[in-house]
C-alpha cells in the first residue's frame, strides 16, 4: 500500500494562494522574450526598408517567373501564322524549332492552295489562284514547301515572270481537347473551356473581338493585340497581321538526338532496330557509334560537355582536399600543443591556418583564376588553400584531444620520437583525419559549384552561363539534377565510409 | 636465452595461430598497397585531366602562382587606408583605380559612410536577414521530420527529402533565377542564402529534436495536450539553446556565403571585390579583403562567445 504524499487539489490551491510570490515569474524574466521579440520586429522593419523589399517585389516581373519555371520541365513550339490583307496566310516556326527543319506537327492543320503570282513586273495582274487539293493531307507531299522562310519555290518552266507560292487559307491549331484556335477568312475563332471567342483581324494592325472577352482573354486597348492564356498548355497572341501560337509540351525536347541527327524523330524501337540490324547510315562507322556520337554531341543538351564539367567539379574537390590533407597533416603536429611544446611554433602555425581559412575560398578562387586562367586548376588551388587551413585546424584539435596513455606506453619502452608519434598517436587520429577529409571532399563538391561561377572551373560556369541566357532553363534543370544526384551519391558514400572509419576507431 | 625462445618448437595449435596471423598481416599489407596504388593512380589521372582542361597549363602558369601577392601590393601603403575610407588619393588620374571618393554615401552634407563599409553592412545584413528567414522556416519544418514527434512516415519522409533538396540545391541557380525576375540587388542573394539555410538549419534542428528527453512531452500528452501544445511547451524549451547555437553557427557561414553570392551579381561587397581583383586595383582589393577578413573574424568571435555561453563546449563540434 502506498500512501499518497501528494496534496489534494484543494490543498494545492491553498498553498498557492498563501505563497503567491513563489509562483509568479519575475517581471524581468517575462520582459526578456518581449524585448527580443520587439528587437526582432524592429530589425525586420529596418531590413524591409534597407533592402526596399516592397519596392522590388512590386516591380518584379512575376509573369515571366511562371514561364521560366515552366521552362524547366517543358518546351514551347511557336508557330506564327502571318495574315496578309487579302486573308491568305503563311506559317513559320521559330528558328531551331525542336521539331526540326520542316516542322509539320499533327496539331496544326492547314488548308493549302498554290497561287502563281507575277513577280517581275509589278504592274502585272495577280494570276488567278489555282486551287489544289485542299485537304490537310496535301501538304504531306514531299515537295510541298512549308515553314521557316522557304515558302517560295521558283517554277522555272513558266519563265521568271511568275512564281508559285503555297499559301494557307485556313489553319486550325489544337492545343488540347478543350482548346483550339481556327484562323480563316480574317476571322480568328478560339474555343477554350467551353467558351468561344471570335475576333476579326484586318491583316494590318487591328483586332476586333466580337462580343465580350472571356476571362482568359485580355486586350489592353480597343483594336490592339489580344492575349489569350490557356494556363500550362500555352498561350496565344492575336495581332492584326499575325497569330502567334505558343503551345507548351511537357518534357525535355530532343534530349537524346538533336534535329540534325539522322536518328531524330524516330521512336526508341526504330532507333534500336537501326542500331541492331539496320544498314549503315554513315558508311564509315557503325550505327551504334554514330548514335552514341550524336547523343554525346547533342547541340542542344551538350551531354559530353556537361558531364566533363561535372567531373571537373568532382576532381577539383578531390585533388584540392587530398593535397590540403597532405599539407595539413605534418603541419598539425606543429600546431598541437600536446605534440610540439613550443608555444611560439603552435601559435604561428595556428594563425597561419586561420589566415588561410578566413581569406575564404572565394577570394582565393578570384586570385588563382588570374594566375592559371579559368579552369579547374584555379579551383583546385582555391580549395587547397582554404582546406589546408580548415583541416589543419580540425586536425590539430583532434591531436590535442588524444589519449596520452598510449603515447606514454610507447615512450616508456624507449622508442625514438618518430616511433612514439607513429605508434602512440597516429593510430588514434588517423581514422578521424580520414573521416574529416572525406567530409570536406563531399562538402567541397557543393562549394566548387559556386566558385566555378566566378571562373574557377567545373560546372559552375556552365550553369551560370545557361542561367544568364534566360532561355535555357531546361539545361539548368538538367545540370541541377545531375549536381543533386552527384551530391547525394557522394553524401552517402562519404557517410558510409565515415561511419566505418569512426566506428572501427571506437577503441 | 633469446635463441631458446626463437627456436622453441611450436605446438600444432600455436603454429596454426602463427600462420593465421601471417596470412592476415599479408592480406592487410596487400589491401593497403592496393588502396595506395588506386589513390595515386586516381590522383595523377585527376591532375592530368584538370591540367588538360584548364585554360593555362600548370607548368607554364606556375611562375604566376604567387601573382596575387602583386595584386595585393599598392604603390603606397597609405592608399589602402584611403581606399577604405574613401579619401582622395594624390595619385588620382581620373581612372577608376583611384576614384575612392566617388563611392561615398552621404548621410548629411559633411558626414558620409565609406562605400566599402556600406557594402559590407549590406552583405552582413543579407546574412542576418536570410539566416532569420531560414531559421523561421527551418524551425517550422524541423518538428515534422523527427521520428519521435511525427510517427507518420508519409509526412516525415517528404519533409526530410525536401530539406535535403533545399540544402543541396546550388545557390547560384536560385540567385540567378531571382536575378532574372527581380532586378539587380540584394534580394536574389537573400533568396538564395535563405533557401539553402532552410535546408541546412532544418536538418540540424531536427537532429536536436530527435535527441530530446521525451518525458515532458509524455506529461503533456497525459493531460491531453494537442500536438502543437506538446511541441511548444515540452520540446521547444529544451531545444532552444541548441537552436540558437546553430543559428549563430549558420550566421557565420552565411556571412561568407552572401559575400560569394554577391560576386555573381547579388550586390554587396562580393561584387566590388570581384571587379577590383579583375581590374587589378591593388589598394581597393586589399581594403576589401581586410574589411571582409575583419568582419568575418568579428562575427566568428562574437558567435563563438555567445554559443559558448549558451550551450558550452558542445557547440564546437564539426557541422555544416
Amino acid at each position: 500500500m502506498i500512501a499518497s504524499t501528494k496534496p489534494s487539489a484543494l490543498e494545492m490551491e491553498a498553498i498557492a494562494s498563501r505563497h503567491a510570490h513563489l509562483l509568479q515569474s519575475s517581471s524581468k524574466k517575462g520582459l526578456k522574450p518581449m524585448l527580443i521579440g520587439v528587437g526582432l520586429v524592429v530589425y525586420l522593419v529596418f531590413s524591409w526598408w534597407f533592402f526596399s523589399i516592397a519596392h522590388v517585389l512590386a516591380n518584379a516581373n512575376w509573369g515571366i517567373a511562371g514561364t521560366y519555371l515552366a521552362d524547366w520541365v517543358s518546351y514551347e513550339i511557336r508557330p506564327e501564322i502571318a495574315i496578309a490583307p487579302d486573308g491568305t496566310m503563311t506559317v513559320s516556326y521559330q528558328r531551331n524549332s525542336p521539331l526540326g527543319k520542316n516542322p509539320d506537327p499533327e496539331w496544326v492543320m492547314l488548308d493549302k492552295q498554290e497561287v502563281t503570282r507575277a513577280v517581275e513586273s509589278p504592274a502585272a495582274t495577280v494570276q488567278a489562284p489555282k486551287p489544289k487539293a485542299s485537304s490537310s493531307f496535301s501538304f504531306m507531299a514531299p515537295n510541298a514547301a512549308l515553314g521557316g522562310g522557304d515558302h517560295a519555290t521558283d517554277h522555272r518552266q513558266t519563265a521568271a515572270a511568275t512564281r508559285t507560292e503555297a499559301i494557307v487559307t485556313r489553319a486550325v491549331v489544337t492545343y488540347d481537347r478543350a482548346t483550339r484556335i481556327e484562323v480563316a477568312d480574317k476571322l480568328v475563332t478560339t474555343t477554350h473551356a467551353g467558351e468561344t471567342l471570335t475576333m476579326k483581324v484586318d491583316g494590318a494592325d487591328k483586332v476586333t473581338p466580337q462580343g465580350t472577352l472571356p476571362r482568359w482573354a485580355t486586350q489592353k486597348r480597343l483594336g490592339e493585340k489580344v492575349t489569350l492564356s490557356f494556363g500550362f498548355t500555352g498561350w496565344a497572341e492575336i495581332e492584326g497581321n499575325e497569330v502567334s501560337i505558343r503551345n507548351r509540351f511537357f518534357g525535355w525536347a530532343n534530349f537524346l538526338f538533336d534535329t540534325n541527327s539522322p536518328f531524330f524523330g524516330k521512336s526508341y524501337g526504330e532507333v534500336a532496330f537501326l542500331i541492331l540490324s539496320g544498314d549503315r547510315i554513315d558508311p564509315t562507322r557503325s550505327n551504334l557509334s554514330l548514335a552514341l556520337n550524336n547523343i554525346l554531341y547533342n547541340a542542344e543538351w551538350q551531354h559530353l560537355d556537361v558531364w566533363t564539367k561535372l567531373l571537373q567539379t568532382i576532381v577539383m574537390a578531390f585533388v584540392g582536399t587530398l593535397f590540403a590533407s597532405f599539407i595539413a597533416f605534418p603541419l598539425c603536429f606543429l600546431a598541437a600543443r600536446s605534440i610540439t611544446p613550443s608555444r611560439v611554433t603552435n601559435q604561428l602555425v595556428k594563425r597561419f591556418f586561420d589566415f588561410l581559412r578566413s581569406v575564404d575560398m572565394f577570394i582565393w578562387a578570384l586570385f588563382f583564376t588570374r594566375a592559371f586562367g579559368p579552369g579547374p586548376l584555379a579551383g583546385i588551388s582555391a580549395i587547397f588553400f582554404t582546406d589546408t587551413g580548415t583541416l589543419g585546424k580540425l586536425y590539430s584539435e583532434a591531436l590535442e584531444n588524444i589519449d596520452d596513455k598510449q603515447r606514454e606506453g610507447v615512450k616508456s619502452v624507449g622508442a625514438p620520437p618518430i616511433a612514439v608519434q607513429r605508434f602512440g598517436v597516429l593510430p588514434q587520429v588517423l581514422p578521424v583525419f580520414a573521416s574529416q577529409a572525406l567530409y570536406f571532399w563531399e562538402s567541397n563538391i557543393r562549394s566548387a559549384t559556386i566558385i566555378g561561377a566566378v571562373g574557377a572551373g567545373g560546372i559552375g560556369l556552365k550553369l551560370w552561363e545557361a542561367i544568364r541566357t534566360n532561355s535555357d532553363w531546361e539545361n539548368v534543370a538538367y545540370m541541377v539534377l545531375l549536381i543533386l544526384m552527384v551530391v547525394f551519391v557522394f553524401d552517402s558514400i562519404s557517410n558510409a565510409c565515415r561511419s566505418r572509419l569512426i566506428g572501427r576507431s571506437g577503441h | 636465452m633469446a635463441t631458446s625462445v626463437l627456436s622453441r618448437q611450436l605446438s600444432e595449435n600455436a603454429a596454426l595461430i602463427e600462420r593465421h596471423w601471417r596470412e592476415l598481416n599479408d592480406r592487410r599489407r596487400l589491401y593497403t598497397a592496393l588502396g595506395l596504388a588506386v589513390l595515386t593512380l586516381t590522383l595523377f589521372a585527376s591532375l592530368w585531366f584538370a591540367n588538360d582542361s584548364n585554360a593555362g597549363k600548370f607548368v607554364d602558369r606556375l611562375p604566376h602562382f604567387f601573382d596575387f601577392v602583386g595584386d595585393l601590393a599598392p604603390r603606397d601603403p597609405m592608399e589602402i587606408a584611403r581606399a577604405l575610407f574613401d579619401l582622395p588619393s594624390p595619385y588620382d588620374d581620373g581612372s577608376f583605380k583611384y576614384n575612392y571618393p566617388d563611392g561615398r554615401l552621404y548621410i548629411t552634407d559633411s558626414l558620409y559612410v565609406p562605400e566599402y563599409f556600406h557594402k559590407m553592412l549590406e552583405t552582413v545584413n543579407i546574412a542576418i536577414f536570410s539566416t532569420m528567414v531560414g531559421a523561421f522556416f527551418g524551425f517550422i519544418l524541423c518538428f515534422l521530420a523527427p521520428r519521435n514527434l511525427m510517427p507518420n512516415r508519409w509526412v516525415r519522409g517528404p519533409v526530410r527529402r525536401l530539406m535535403e533538396i533545399l540544402r543541396a540545391f546550388p545557390e547560384v541557380v536560385i540567385a540567378g533565377f531571382f536575378l532574372t525576375i527581380l532586378s539587380l540587388g540584394p534580394i536574389p542573394a537573400i533568396a538564395a542564402v535563405s533557401i539553402h539555410t532552410i535546408g541546412a538549419l532544418g536538418k540540424l534542428f531536427f537532429e536536436v529534436v530527435e535527441n530530446v528527453d521525451m518525458k515532458p512531452e509524455e506529461g503533456l500528452r497525459a493531460v491531453g495536450g494537442n500536438w502543437i501544445e506538446r511541441v511548444w511547451f515540452s520540446i521547444v524549451p529544451q531545444v532552444l539553446p541548441n537552436f540558437t547555437s546553430y543559428f549563430l553557427l549558420r550566421l557565420e557561414i552565411n556571412v561568407r556565403a552572401s559575400a560569394i553570392i554577391g560576386a555573381v551579381g547579388g550586390g554587396g561587397i562580393g561584387e566590388l571585390l570581384r571587379l577590383s581583383i579583375g581590374q587589378g586595383h591593388q589598394a581597393k582589393t586589399v581594403a576589401i579583403v581586410l574589411l571582409l577578413f575583419a568582419t568575418v573574424f568579428a562575427v566568428d568571435q562574437f558567435s563563438a562567445w555567445l554559443r559558448r555561453r549558451l550551450v558550452g563546449e558542445q557547440a564546437f563540434q564539426l557541422s555544416q
